[in-house]
């Protein structure tokens, strides 16, 4: 009975382990880590998406294997093994890259080389596989990389949108088919300022700005139901008081 | 070979395709160290010196090392390894040799490793081929022409940042935007601003 509760509350912790990344810990909403690809390539839609499957790839493997690898390594060294880790895995992805999508390749340029220095990945290898076990590791590389992939997407369909009007598909991944969605083109939203770096800056304050707008509210909506319980409860205390006040004093008559 | 082309690769990197605003690159320190000025030029002082340098070596290992054993492939896990031990050093270096410098530079050094910047201009100058133009030594000097004048153009833009974000501290800014979104807004305002430069060169 015990071990089931244990073995449930253990599911659990890493169901929360997974999603934190998504909304609660995201790397580029919340803790702004990974900033310049989430500028840089975001131009489209799917060079987004092709930037996170990259950063899943990676992120993923990296915790694995810097979770095998933790009592191996001494502390003076830690950095630069991880550094090494990860650069490989980038290297392998990048080829991969070059070999199965030339035109992703080509549209993402230098920022594949510089997944290595991208703080997120160094940040959870860091933090976190280098203290957790494989199966954990594995699971916060996943969900993290999935948040980052999330954010990613959100901006550069924001900004393909208001650039073009449409989003365009089967252009940089390799896909069967390709083509646009949403032609909005009756509508006229064609601000090419958004393609460019001035837009992405924007864009992501716009964002930031809206996600801070949120949790302002959801705050101060929770500091409201707050102060009315105390009071609530200061009430009832009163109450309480008095009627004991009252019936201390009827007993003697 | 004449100076034009020098002052081309400073012109064109520190201006027109500014690191911080058209490259993207260093955009953690941009808004993590642009607080106050003075920080914010201790880390772009901190930036020169570790971009020109870890520039310079790159690009000798990539054609000294690298190039005659064919292995090309894995210049990225050699940059990124080259430039930690860089790092490292100058750090050792400054330590040793000047306490003042160590004390206005030193916590910033660490941060450098994982600047994008550093990597980036070292990768982007193997990319640009400038060896196949100008020969190979000459290609050395046109690479790290364009790295301090990249290095500049960081420092331009932390000076100005962070002096527009000095004003903003004191702005009446609702309560959603402060911080950073304020000042993404604002960097981009000052791409946009960039933009104009186009047509120097």
């Amino acid at each position: 009975m015990v071990k089931n509760v244990q073995a449930k509350k253990a599911e659990l912790t890493r169901l929360s382990n997974l999603t934190k990344g998504f909304i609660k810990e995201n790397p580029v909403f919340v803790s702004l880590l990974g900033m310049c690809p989430a500028l840089a390539v975001t131009m489209t839609l799917e060079t987004s998406l092709g930037m996170g499957l990259l950063v899943i790839f990676v992120l993923t493997l990296s915790n694995i294997v810097i979770s095998l690898i933790k009592k191996l390594v001494p502390p003076q060294v830690k950095i630069p093994v991880y550094i090494v880790v990860i650069a490989t895995f980038v290297t392998i992805v990048g080829m991969l890259t070059q070999a199965f999508a030339p035109a992703l390749f080509d549209s993402l340029g230098i920022f594949i080389p510089l997944i290595v220095v991208n703080c997120l990945i160094l940040g959870r290898a860091e933090s976190f596989a280098s203290k957790n076990n494989v199966l954990d590791s594995t699971i916060d590389g996943v969900g993290m990389a999935l948040g980052f992939t999330g954010a990613l997407m959100l901006i550069g369909f924001s900004r393909e949108l208001l650039a073009t009007g449409a989003i365009a598909y089967g252009t940089y991944l390799p896909l069967p088919v390709s083509g646009s969605l949403l032609n909005l083109e009756f509508y006229v939203v064609n601000m090419a300022v958004f393609n460019g770096a001035a837009g992405g800056f924007i864009v992501i304050g716009l964002w930031l700005a809206f996600f801070n707008t949120i949790r302002l509210n959801q705050e101060k909506k929770q500091e409201l139901e707050r102060q009315r319980f105390i009071e609530q409860k200061k009430k009832e205390a009163l109450e309480r008081k008095r009627k004991k006040a009252l019936e201390s004093a009827g007993e003697p008559a | 070979m004449s100076m034009t082309v020098f002052f081309t690769a400073i012109i064109s990197s520190m201006l027109i395709n500014n690191i911080v605003l058209f490259r993207f690159l260093g955009v953690c320190p941009f808004l993590g160290v642009s607080k106050k000025t003075e920080s914010a030029l201790s880390m772009s002082a901190a930036v020169m010196f570790v971009m020109v340098i870890a520039s310079i070596v790159t690009y000798l290992i990539y054609y000294y090392v690298l190039r005659p054993l064919n292995i090309e492939y894995i210049s990225t896990i050699a940059f990124i390894l080259v430039i930690a031990s860089l790092v490292q050093l100058v750090e050792m270096f400054i330590k040793k040799t000047s306490k003042k410098l160590y004390k206005s530079l030193g916590i910033y050094l660490p941060l450098i490793t994982t600047n994008c910047a550093i990597l980036g201009v070292a990768e982007r100058n193997i990319g640009s081929n400038f060896a196949a133009d100008y020969g190979v030594f000459q290609g050395l000097l046109v690479a790290t022409t364009t790295a301090f004048g990249a290095a500049l153009g960081f420092g331009l833009i932390m000076f100005a940042f962070s002096s527009i974000r000095e004003r903003l501290d004191a702005a009446n800014v609702p309560p959603a935007w402060k911080g950073v979104p304020v000042s993404l807004v604002v960097a981009g305002i000052m791409a946009l601003a960039f933009i104009g430069l186009g047509g120097i060169v």
